[in-house]
């Protein structure tokens, strides 16, 4: 098959083990693009895409907007700090008017979890989820899952360690949807008070020792504690946490193989990761990055060619 | 559905020696040239043709495979998207004498998406079109080729089929279809 089974990427958990093997190999094809002299196909030029940021974004929001221009497609950028949503626009009147200068395509980016579904239920554009709430961010999942494929050549059989906050973390969620459905084995590990309480739900491993988590894995992905999103103390300070969780050299020397280590960013380095750890041989964390621009391309392409009539 | 044999094996190979023969003749040792096969059919020609004019220079001939799947003019416009094959240029062809190979020219419309995909790899001094088959009153695009190893009449409604031995078919054969 060539075709996506879904008209929107609202999260990895509705696409099925074709989708993402599809999106990978026609990833693969864009990763090429990109490196030659001349980075641009016309694929999307009648096509023009909103990205709609209604929460802070640098690297999601740059890699898409890569992308989209990569593909020769028109591209407006939106985002709620410079808009009338601060007048008390409602999110489906501020997409709707954006709707009416004929966009073919919305990225959305919300902080509460559905926004991007509840989009999809009443507009007439391919939707894009780049992050919503606590809840999924599908394209960071794929480009993770991209990135250890490359790296390790497969993914099935693979032990992947997410560290870290993983109650605030919508890329933790759509990895473990990611790497499950892909063949991986996935363990969680954090502070007790940082990790959802039926998370064991999800058929992931549960791990508070940092140690014992990574001396399990071949890689480790290690997430940003996301203060802004912590209403009250998780923990007592930012120097315990490092203490107990943060990834240092200490930490990987003592294992007898090496890691492979990302981090989705943006890092606090010397928190959840230092810099001996975050610079050395075995991180991917800017080969993550570079293949964000691939996945994102391949995602837009393969839901324009789809339409949205379906 | 009919079909109607329009060169068959041994009729190929004669065909592909002239092809080769005609590229010698305008490239002489390949220094300057190089070959580039349309994914996903027109490769098997290219390698073919490779491979003959390696033994008849007694020398390597360079040879890409160019996939014009992001270049294409009907992109949303089909029922199903075409799934997109390998690109490989390992050579940088700025100032090169390039020839595309394809196995039918019908419409012209893959060899358009092809220049405008080539041209993502340099500038090159001239580019030659080569098809094994030419379907005549066909096209929609200004585009003809400087290499065709056989001329059909067809109709729209027809199409040509062309089975590579090298590629999972019985014999070499190029058949007409009536749909």
């Amino acid at each position: 098959m060539s075709q996506l089974s879904v008209p929107h990427l609202l999260g990895i958990k509705n696409l099925s083990v074709q989708d993402l093997e599809l999106i990978f190999q026609t990833a693969d094809n864009f990763k090429d693009v990109i490196n030659r002299p001349i980075k641009k196909v016309p694929s999307l030029r009648d096509i023009t895409i909103a990205n709609v940021f209604f929460e802070n974004s640098t690297r999601t929001r740059l890699s898409f907007e890569l992308a989209e221009k990569r593909l020769s497609a028109d591209v407006i950028n939106f985002s709620s700090s410079s808009s009338s949503v601060k007048k008390g626009e409602t999110l489906l009147d501020t997409v709707n008017n954006i709707l009416a200068m004929k966009v073919d395509m919305v990225v959305i980016r919300h902080s509460s979890p559905g926004a991007p579904h509840f989009l999809a239920k009443y507009i007439k554009a391919n939707i894009i989820n780049a992050g919503d709430g606590t809840h999924e961010h599908p394209t960071q999942a794929l480009l993770d899952a991209f990135s250890i494929k490359e790296k390790l050549g497969s993914i099935a059989g693979k032990k992947v360690v997410i560290v870290g906050d993983i109650l605030h973390s919508r890329v933790a969620l759509s990895n473990i949807f990611a790497l499950q459905k892909l063949g991986a084995e996935v363990m969680v590990c954090g502070p007790n008070t940082l990790l959802p309480k039926y998370i064991g739900q999800l058929g992931v491993k549960v791990e508070l020792d940092i140690d014992k988590a990574l001396a399990w894995c071949d890689v480790a992905n290690i997430l940003r504690i996301q203060l802004e999103r912590q209403q009250i103390k998780y923990f007592p300070s930012l120097r315990e946490y490092t203490l107990y969780y943060g990834v240092n050299r200490q930490r990987l020397d003592a294992l007898d193989k090496p890691i492979t280590i990302m981090h989705p960013g943006p890092i606090n380095r010397g928190v959840e990761i230092h810099s001996d750890v975050a610079d050395s041989e075995h991180s991917i964390i800017l080969e993550q990055v570079e293949n964000g621009v691939a996945i994102r391309m391949a995602v837009l392409y393969l839901l324009a060619g789809a339409g949205i009539e379906q | 559905m009919q079909k109607r044999l329009i060169l068959d094996g041994p009729l190929l190979e004669i065909t592909v020696s002239r092809l080769c023969q005609q590229l010698i003749e305008n490239h002489q040792d390949f220094n300057d040239s190089l070959i580039l096969g349309l994914q996903p059919r027109g490769v098997f020609l290219a390698e073919r043709i490779q491979q003959k004019l390696e033994k008849l220079l007694q020398k390597p001939v360079r040879m890409g495979y160019l996939d014009i799947t992001f270049y294409r003019d009907d992109f949303r416009r089909r029922d199903i998207p075409l799934e997109a094959n390998t690109t490989s240029v390992p050579f940088i062809i700025e100032n090169q004498k390039v020839i595309l190979v394809d196995d039918v020219l019908f419409t012209g419309r893959s060899v358009r998406a092809a220049l405008d995909a080539m041209i993502a790899f340099g500038r090159p001094r001239k580019v030659e079109l080569l098809v094994l088959v030419n379907r005549r009153y066909s096209r929609d695009l200004p585009i003809q080729a400087d290499y065709i190893g056989i001329n059909v009449n067809t109709m729209p409604s027809q199409r040509v089929l062309v089975e590579w031995e090298s590629h999972g078919a019985k014999k070499d054969n190029i058949w007409l279809v009536n749909n």
